[in-house]
């Protein structure tokens, strides 16, 4: 009995502790997850008013004795509780949330993202309106206080492009582009996550994402566009003579390639292998020896024949484009 | 209308028109959806929209709410005096014109639901 009363505690708190500011709709940071939470606040406290009385009532029709009342009266509480009060609910709950599933109004002028999910991970590439593109990977920036158009697609199989605190969640379908039109209200770091199942690391395809000032946003986005910064060296060779420039592309440094992420402003990032590790250079040095130990069905190879030493190379050659 | 209602009353409801109030309710159901996929996928918008639209749906709302007033009518043909042993034509035609009657007050709950959205929200994304 005490063991049950425990484990009807101790639940619920399991639950909270899933919930955190990066990640979720109830710590929103852009216009759209705040109407969500909105609408699933009005649910959730009608929800419990309408269970409450639900309850009472079947406590009463319990406790009353048979007879308590007439045929004709019961059959008109059928009536109206079962048929027009909850119809009128319901349509008035339809109307109040239309207004919220508009879409945002979009601009030819405003910033548009395209993101591919791949098994494992999240190709990035920033179209602003008048300006060449910008490629990236695995961290997606955004400016505040702007509209943003996520143009959405996939290049293997079905993924789900979910931020939370931003939006809902919309799906990545090969040889189809999906539009989310957000945008985002307060700046900070967040988090997104794959919300389809796409293969063995589905749970670990996740991403950064930072919402900035407009003016940091801009000037961030003009230096992605230079070349890597690229310091010649062991760790260059290394990545040549690896053959891993046939996969990731360093602008600048390396032919372009799009198998792997790109990998021109590497350094610059705060996590790795698609918001998996923290970015030191101790996960990056055993991510590229064995990428498929932190993922499982990864489509890197792994590179057992690498020393310490030159995984330690590679990792301080990458981390360095910033 | 006194008039009118008692030539509905005349009529006589069967398993036919008891099937009347759906049908129009799958027929604007159909036709919106189809008419929202055509229509978003050539133009880009919603052409006609909203007079046809809303046209059409207040059509079908007066056919539900017609439908339903005759077997409202019908509904409330006295029923045989007891014993209720076996079925005659009366039960027969009251059974059919009570179900008539809630199936017309569900279609147009229904049509009401599908024709909001159209309405309110008339964009193709
Ligand atoms: C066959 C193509 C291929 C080759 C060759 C390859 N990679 Fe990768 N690499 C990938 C893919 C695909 C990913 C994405 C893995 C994931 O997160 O699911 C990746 C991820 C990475 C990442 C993490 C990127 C990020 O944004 O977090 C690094 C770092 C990396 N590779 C380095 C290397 C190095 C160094 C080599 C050569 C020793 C190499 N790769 C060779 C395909 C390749
Ligand atoms: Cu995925």
């Amino acid at each position: 009995m005490r063991g049950k009363h425990v484990a009807i505690a101790v639940l619920p708190a399991c639950l909270l502790s899933a919930c955190n500011r990066h990640q979720s709709t109830l710590a929103p940071f852009g216009a759209d997850a705040a109407d969500i939470r909105h609408l699933f606040i009005i649910m959730l406290v009608g929800a419990v008013i309408i269970a409450g009385a639900v309850a009472l009532l079947m406590r009463h029709a319990v406790r009353a004795p048979e007879g308590a009342i007439s045929h004709q009266k019961g059959m008109r509480i059928v009536l109206w509780l079962g048929g027009i009060i909850p119809t009128v609910v319901l349509m008035g709950l339809l109307a109040y949330s239309l207004p919220y599933m508009r879409p945002r109004p979009v601009a030819p002028a405003d910033l548009q993202i395209a993101v591919d999910g791949e098994q494992f991970w999240w190709r990035v590439t920033y179209r602003p309106a008048g300006a060449t593109s910008v490629d990236s990977a695995n961290e997606i920036r955004i400016p505040t206080g702007r509209t943003v158009a996520f143009r959405l697609s996939a290049g293997d199989v079905v993924h789900s492009f979910w931020i939370p605190g931003l939006a809902g969640k919309m799906d990545m379908i090969p040889g189809r582009t999906n539009d989310l039109i957000v945008r985002a209200d307060k700046p900070g770091r967040y988090r997104g996550q794959c919300a389809e199942f796409c293969g063995l690391s589905h749970a670990l395809m996740a991403f950064d994402v930072i919402a900035m000032p407009p003016a940091a946003f801009d000037a961030w986005l003009a230096g992605q566009r230079r070349p890597a910064q690229a310091r010649d060296g062991e760790g260059a060779r290394l990545f040549a003579a690896n053959g891993c420039n046939g996969c990731h592309a360093i602008a600048g440094v390396t032919a372009p390639t799009r198998i792997g992420p790109d990998l021109t402003h590497f350094g610059s990032r705060r996590t790795l292998a698609a918001g998996i590790l923290p970015m030191t250079q101790a996960h990056v040095a055993a991510f590229i020896r064995h990428p498929e130990k932190t993922k499982p069905g990864v489509r890197m190879p792994s590179f057992p024949q690498l020393s310490d030493d030159q995984a330690l190379a590679l990792a301080r050659y990458l981390q360095g484009l910033k | 209308m006194k008039r009118w209602l008692q030539r509905a009353s005349r009529l006589r409801v069967t398993l036919w028109t008891l099937i009347v109030p759906p049908t129009v309710w799958a027929v604007h159901f159909l036709f919106s959806y189809l008419w929202a996929a055509i229509s978003c996928e050539k133009i880009g918008e919603w052409a006609l929209f909203p007079t046809a639209f809303a046209i059409g749906t207040v059509i079908a709302l007066v056919l539900i709410v017609a439908s339903g007033v005759i077997a409202w009518q019908q509904s409330r043909t006295p029923g045989d005096p007891p014993p209720h042993q076996e079925g005659t034509d009366i039960d027969r035609l009251r059974f059919l014109a009570y179900s008539t009657m809630l199936l017309a007050g569900l279609s147009f709950v229904a049509v009401l639901f599908t024709a909001l959205p159209v309405i309110m929200l008339g964009d193709c994304r």
